[in-house]
């Protein structure tokens, strides 16, 4: 690990979606550059996770701290001063569908810089080569395949160069070679400093990125560590989830 | 029963309370920077001008039927030399404003509600905010804004028309001139009729774009949810425009009494 201290920490954080219970007391703590992967079966609540880091939902109880704020209470600009320094590439992408492709990854600069159109297009057009969709600028998110909507979600998830990238299912619905090229992508990034928190079905992506892997299961973090320490738990289904190299 | 009864009414009211403090809180948020004045005039244009051929048609064929009406109301009596007043009264008065707004809540209503409702089902929502971009200011209020503005000038786009209309109507029967026709047209239009009832159409685009906005942020169950806000944009905000307009003429009355 790389880490010089904890860009995100969730502590004892539970959250309720009506008499469901999501989370359930959570604690987890993400060192500046390094990569943490969360594991789990599908609804067990990792997307939830990475939308309290972010500030999308609030925990009933608990703390969510981001580079030593505490996001779970903060609002309008302090909220969105600290998001400037995240970016997060939704299960869906959720692009923009009424502008470009790459209107969506120069969205954030046109909102957050002060730079001039050319500089825009030019470093959308370079985020957008970083995740191989360099021919697809001009192209309509409806144009888009699954897998290129995802990469050009990850795009601008990259716009502003965060220091820290939450990622949910990077590698879902991307051929093999793509999906190694997005790994590569990730690590490059968290060997220039950025902090990843990356949810995952993908074993060998996350053997290949994270530093540290966790896994949630019914809303609990039921075990945390190496991959090595993952493949030892003594929870049968981590143990079953770890052996099954899943991809996707 | 009663309980049942009971519940919807409650349901109802809490419904109605929401939507008010959605709108409150979108005309503070106007008010406060940043102001998204980009998105206001792209909104400007989507909702006001490209529904202009729509009010204009509308306007139009409203004062022909309006003229024919009048004219066989007024020929009874021999005074056809009113049928101009009469019609440019009633139109700018009430049916012009209120069928504007009707119109708009169909066209606009709708669009809003099923836009941002798919933009809710799609995560789009959370992803501007993710971007670091107030959602509720950049989709909602610039929406609100937009048709607060847009309202008053299609308005008066129908009210022309229609005024129009009449005339074609009324010239080929009788033959009445241009001239003629618009200086008896506007000889019992004071400002006092005209302004109010024109401005009161700010209220029913703030209605408009409040209901739909609301409903479209509120968005849940996928695709079917995006078609319910869409169809409950048109049909809330309808209701909610006849039922202003009765308070808003009582308004007006008390505001501008009319002469004696």
């Amino acid at each position: 690990m790389s880490g010089e201290g904890p860009a995100i920490q969730l502590e004892g954080v539970t959250k309720s979606f009506g008499s469901r219970k999501v989370l359930d007391d959570i604690s987890i703590e993400v060192s500046e550059g390094t990569a943490f992967c969360l594991l789990g079966r599908s609804g067990t609540g990792k997307s939830v996770t990475l939308k309290h880091i972010i500030g999308l939902l609030q925990p009933d109880s608990g703390r969510v701290l981001v580079h030593g704020k505490d996001v779970s209470h903060m609002k309008g600009a302090e909220l969105s001063e600290i998001r400037r320094s995240m970016g997060f590439l939704f299960q869906n992408a959720a692009l923009f569908d009424s502008i470009s492709v790459g209107e969506n990854v120069a969205f954030p600069l046109r909102r957050h810089t002060d730079w001039g159109d050319d500089k825009i297009r030019q470093v959308a057009k370079a985020k957008l080569t970083d995740v191989g969709l360099e021919k697809d600028f001009d192209k309509m998110p409806a144009d888009l395949s699954g897998g290129m909507k995802k990469r050009a979600g990850l795009a601008r998830a990259m716009a502003l160069d965060p220091d820290i990238l939450l990622v949910d299912e990077p590698s879902a619905g991307l051929d093999p070679i793509t999906a190694d090229e997005i790994d590569e992508l990730l690590v490059d990034l968290k060997h220039k400093g950025t902090t990843l928190v990356v949810v995952t079905h993908n074993i060998p992506s996350a053997r290949h990125i994270g530093d540290e892997l966790g896994f949630l299961h019914e809303g609990r973090l039921i075990a945390r560590g190496s991959a090595a320490d993952l493949e030892r738990s003594d929870h049968d289904m981590v143990r079953t989830f770890m052996r099954s190299e899943g991809a996707g | 029963m009663t309980q049942r009864v009971g519940a919807a009414i409650l349901a109802a009211l809490a419904w109605t309370g929401d939507v008010f403090l959605f709108g409150l809180r979108a005309l503070r948020e106007a008010f406060r920077p940043p102001f998204e004045f980009g998105e206001i005039a792209r909104h400007v244009y989507e909702i006001g001008w490209r529904s202009a051929p729509l009010i204009a048609t509308s306007g139009f064929a409203i004062g022909v039927v309006l003229s024919m009406h009048t004219r066989a109301s007024l020929e009874r009596f021999g005074a056809e030399a009113m049928i101009p007043a009469g019609l440019a009264l009633a139109l700018i008065k009430e049916t012009g404003p209120l069928t504007c707004g009707l119109l708009m809540s169909g066209r606009v209503g709708a669009g809003i509600g099923a836009e941002l409702g798919a933009m809710k089902v799609t995560e789009q929502i959370d992803a501007l905010e993710a971007v670091a971009v107030d959602s509720f200011k950049f989709l909602a209020v610039t929406r609100i804004i937009a048709c607060i503005i847009a309202m008053p000038l299609l308005t008066s786009i129908m009210d022309f028309c229609g005024i129009l209309g009449g005339y074609l109507a009324e010239t080929s029967i009788s033959g009445m001139s241009w001239e003629l026709y618009f200086r008896r047209a506007f000889s019992l239009i004071e400002f006092d009729d005209f302004i109010p009832a024109t401005l009161k159409t700010a209220v029913f685009g703030l209605i408009i774009g409040t209901v739909a906005s609301y409903l479209g942020f509120t968005t849940t169950s996928g695709t079917e949810g995006v078609g319910q806000a869409s169809t409950r944009s048109v049909v809330l905000a309808s209701i909610l425009i006849i039922v202003s307009n009765v308070v808003l003429v009582k308004f007006i009355f008390f505001m501008f009494p009319e002469p004696a």
